[in-house]
């Protein structure tokens, strides 16, 4: 599997309430960063194999101008070697941008967008503090189409105070019609250091109890899988596996990838590491001659295993009972049979093929399927 | 001799035991300030923590008093629960006298007039010592009232003091030597010695605490164990001075020590008599009990690779718990483990927490039981302190269940409450003194199985703390009893099942699932518990499975973030044990015990 890039883009024009992905809302600093991050870029030359995917995300990429946008990949292009159908993923935000722009980003080979919609309902979105409302969010669909990108996801969010189980599948019905290729439904989750987590401390935010998170989980699926997507992981569907996520399947089975930028986070066999969530930090760093990596941890077989445990159940695919049993000389089938069985007598998992993995429903319980 | 004295502090727990002892300690100057810690006489982690003496501690102070003679005090520390009253009347047989210390702020509690009344049986001194008379709640002239009204004590023979601060010290010390008598013995008879206390010595094998009441020992001695009639030649004996002392001898009056190649503990008896092999005295010293476990549980390696490490713990914490017993045992649901002997349930906590603290082991206990007489049809007699060798009910001639007769203590306004809580723990041929003005002393006879299940927790709860307690064992009575099985998930759980009075089956079988459903954590699947006598089901509950607990988003920064939050689950889960596909925390063991009233 040839590895992924990852560029993360610090600013926002503002911040939205739940999010606490690491950016900064003024943009003065655009330029200085980009200069460094194409620094940081020659720090890693040569390090990686070919590079099959590239995403661009954030923070929000559609911040940057397109010149901007067009001078990044050709760094990236020059730094780093591609293989000839990569997939290249930007992050857009419906409002930012326009007909002519989203027509460059394609000719400076992105094909792929993924578009920050979250919702159609203005009242959710003003609730997450998104900037854009529900026109803009069509309109921007359209362009995106029109200028004849054929790879597009959404991103969405449900189990929003007060959204009940019809409000979302109606709102699932709309975006249907624009019959997305890719989907992500992100179950609200308050994150700490957000508005979001201040306001459900005091009590001013109520969210969905297990039962509704559950329903609203299931009734996702069901729905998206009647309409022919695949519900491949946890929050991703896509119209077929050739539309889903290639970038971050990577994260998931442990191929390697390199993330640039503020607070990114790489892989390369058993290191990670990540860099500074500080803008100032990562520029003066990388200013001084020094990688702007914070920290790094080398993960043992057995932190390895934990997690290619709690990712591949995760996904759809699940797990390759021998590859696992070979590169953690663990069989799961000898080690936790009884519960192994019990879980499919339950209708949580199931073995196929050469593969454990989940069902709907186990899905939903992927976390503690990891710690059988 | 004349310059010896014996003596023991007694308090409710928190009045400052630790902290007087600490003072005179200080003040006779045998720790320098640098080796000083507080609560030097609680040695072990778990006693400091919870403010408990759980072995008995001597210690021998030289102190110069004001007519300025040197004399030797030696203070015996005792422990401070109902499972240890034995000990307590050992090392309170040792001494002349006691410092009866209380509270200023909280006056007379119930364990020191238990303990009061321990003393005074044995004639000893009592001298009262209001202590923490500093703190702005003190109220001394109420507790003086008390000392008078409550304790039958001379208010007038009482000293105030702040052992905190030291204020005070000084004087308790003075009345010491001026109230407390000098030993009387005499060392030129046949050696009586009494046995208080025995600790472990990975060098030296057991060290005998013993109180010399005639004769003299030296090493070379042959010392004979009276009641166990084994001999032993003495290697040294010698005095505590924080650290062992050596001496050349240690005679009539005197509180030491004796090392005499004894190899575990288990092999002395708290209360036996030394004599000399050659030169026996005519009779043992009066008072010998034998301490015989009365509570049963097995335990159990969470993981059973720990097996090998469990039995190696065992061996050598029997060496110092000379009350402890084991013997192997295994369980279907929990596999291979060991059936332990307790003296009550506060010594099995101890036990557990030290297995787990000092051998670093998790452990699982199960529920806890006395020991059963059965006689079958055949007229063979079979002792049962396991539920999983509850004999098959149609062989079954007579059953039968040990009865304790328990002594209890309180104000009189709690009379009625107690008597309730004894019935109900089906007690039996009551007996009402009033040993002072206000207060009660109310004897039952009570089945020693209802007083392993909370009564204890129970009678301090409906007594405020003021309810003493203290038990003998008396005889076993013809009683209806069942077998109670616990399943989960359809699966027996011998470590959960009890032997119960039939009367009271059903509401156990109830209380057991209703605790157990509070005690394991919901999992992916149905949990189905059950009680059950005899494959007929009488109480049964539901553990519903959690359906939603996956993370929304897992990138990049996210997946370390979430590993880590998993290996802490799965530590805590390797503190349970796996019964088939249930995991099943080792507090749902012991909660089964405990009910929802305290």
């Amino acid at each position: 599997m040839n590895p992924g890039l990852y560029i993360h883009i610090p600013f926002c024009i503002s911040k939205c309430n739940y999010c606490n992905f690491y950016s900064v809302t003024s943009l003065d600093l655009i330029s200085d960063f980009l200069e460094s991050l194409f620094t940081e870029m020659g720090m890693y030359r040569g390090q990686f194999e070919v590079f099959d995917t590239l995403y661009i995300g954030g923070g929000t990429p559609s911040a940057l101008r397109v010149e901007q946008i067009e001078k990044l990949l050709e760094k990236a292009q020059e730094s780093f070697v591609f293989s000839p159908n990569s997939e290249i993923t930007i992050e857009v935000n419906p409002g930012d941008v326009n007909a002519t722009l989203l027509k460059a980003l394609l000719k400076t080979g992105v094909n792929r967008i993924n578009l920050g919609i979250q919702s159609f309902d203005n009242t959710i979105l003003s609730f997450l503090g998104r900037r854009h409302s529900h026109k803009e969010a069509i309109s921007t669909l359209e362009m995106s189409r029109d200028a004849g990108f054929d790879n597009l996801g959404f991103d969405l969010i449900y189990g929003v105070p007060g959204q009940n189980i019809n409000d979302w599948l109606q709102t699932l019905d709309q975006v249907l019609i624009f019959n997305p290729e890719h989907l992500s439904c992100y179950e609200l989750t308050v994150e700490p250091g957000t508005p979001l987590a201040a306001s459900y401390r005091k009590g001013n935010v109520t969210l969905p109890d297990e039962e509704l998170q559950y329903d609203f989980f299931i009734k996702t699926s069901e729905k998206l899988e009647d309409a022919g997507y695949i519900h491949y992981e946890v929050s991703n569907f896509a119209r077929g596996m050739t539309y889903a996520s290639g970038h971050n399947q990577k994260y998931w089975n442990h191929t390697p990838y390199l993330g640039l930028g503020p607070s990114a986070h790489s892989l390369l066999h058993n290191k990670r590491w990540w860099n500074h969530k500080s803008l100032r930090t990562y520029i003066s760093n990388i200013k001084r001659g020094k990688p702007p990596v914070q920290d790094a941890e080398y993960l043992t077989k057995d932190q390895l295993r934990l997690e290619a445990l709690y990712l591949g159940l995760r996904t759809k695919k699940g797990i390759n009972l021998c590859d696992f049993k070979r590169k953690y000389n663990y069989d799961l089938l000898i080690e936790k049979k009884e519960i192994i069985m019990k879980l499919i007598d339950g209708g949580l998992i199931d073995i196929k093929n050469g593969y454990i993995y989940p069902s709907r429903r186990g899905l939903a319980v992927a976390d503690s399927l990891s710690l059988i | 001799m004349k310059y010896i004295r014996n003596f023991s502090i007694i308090a409710h727990i928190d009045h400052g035991k630790s902290t007087l002892a600490d003072r005179m300690i200080q003040y006779t100057g045998v720790v320098d300030e640098r080796n000083f810690k507080n609560q030097i006489l609680d040695d072990m982690d778990i006693e400091r923590e919870r403010g408990i003496t759980i072995k008995s501690q001597a210690i021998t102070l030289p102190y110069q008093a004001k007519d300025g003679n040197v004399y030797f005090f030696n203070l015996i520390d005792t422990p401070g629960h109902v499972d240890f009253s034995y000990e307590v009347s050992r090392s309170l047989a040792s001494c002349e006298g006691v410092i009866l210390l209380i509270d200023a702020a909280q006056g007379v509690q119930a364990q020191t007039v238990a303990n009061l009344y321990t003393a005074m049986e044995h004639d000893l001194e009592i001298i009262p010592v209001i202590n923490k008379i500093d703190l702005p709640s003190a109220d001394i002239e109420a507790v003086m009232e008390q000392i008078d009204s409550e304790l039958g004590l001379d208010p007038f023979s009482s000293l105030t003091c702040s052992a905190k601060s030291g204020t005070g010290v000084e004087d308790i010390l003075e009345t010491i030597v001026q109230r407390i008598p000098p030993p009387k013995g005499n060392p030129e008879a046949p050696l009586a010695s009494l046995i208080f206390d025995a600790k472990y010595d990975p060098f030296r094998g057991t060290i005998i605490n013993c109180r010399i009441f005639d004769g003299t020992v030296k090493s070379g001695d042959v010392i004979r164990f009276m009641h166990n009639e084994t001999t032993y030649k003495v290697e040294e004996v010698g005095s505590f001075l924080i650290s062992r002392q050596k001496k050349d001898n240690l005679s009539a009056g005197e509180v030491g020590y004796i090392i005499a190649g004894v190899k575990t503990v288990s092999d002395v008896n708290i209360g036996d008599t030394i004599t000399l092999d050659n030169r026996p005295c005519s009779k043992p010293l009066p008072g010998f009990k034998e301490a015989k476990p009365v509570v049963f549980a097995s335990i159990y390696p969470i993981a059973s690779d720990d097996y090998e490490e469990l039995a190696v713990a065992l061996e050598k914490y029997e060496l110092n718990d000379a009350s402890f017993t084991y013997q192997k045992d295994s369980s279907a649901a929990l596999g291979q483990g060991f059936r332990c002997g307790f003296l009550g349930l506060l010594h099995l906590d101890i036990v557990q927490e030290r297995l787990e603290r000092e051998y670093d082991l998790s452990i699982i206990l199960s529920v806890p039981s006395v020991r059963y007489r059965f006689t079958l049809n055949s007229g063979e007699v079979a002792y049962i302190d396991n539920p999983s060798f509850y004999p098959d009910v149609m062989t079954i001639a007579k059953s039968e269940e040990p009865y304790i007769r328990a002594t209890m203590m309180f104000p009189e306004r709690y009379l009625g409450s107690v008597m309730k809580l004894c019935r109900e723990k089906r007690g039996d041929k009551s007996a009402l003194n009033y040993p002072s003005p206000g207060r009660v002393e109310l004897i039952f006879e009570m089945p020693l199985a209802e007083v392993i299940y909370d009564f204890y927790d129970r009678l301090k709860t409906i007594t405020q703390g003021y309810g003493s307690f203290d038990y003998d064992m008396i005889d076993y009575r013809e009683s209806s009893l069942v077998l109670l099985d616990i399943l989960v998930n359809g699966e027996k759980v011998d470590a959960l099942a009890q032997i119960v009075h039939r009367d009271l089956a059903r509401k156990r079988g109830l209380h057991a699932c209703e605790k157990l459903k509070e005690e394991i954590p919901r999992q992916m699947f149905k949990i189905a518990i059950q009680g059950a006598i005899g494959g007929q089901i009488i109480s049964r509950t539901t553990i519903s499975p959690f359906r939603k607990d996956v993370t929304a988003k897992c990138y990049g920064g996210d997946i370390t973030r979430k590993r880590k939050l998993l290996e802490k689950q799965r530590k805590g889960k390797k503190r349970m044990k796996m019964v088939g596909s249930v995991a099943i925390p080792q507090s749902a063991f012991i909660a089964i015990l405990k009910s929802d009233q305290t």
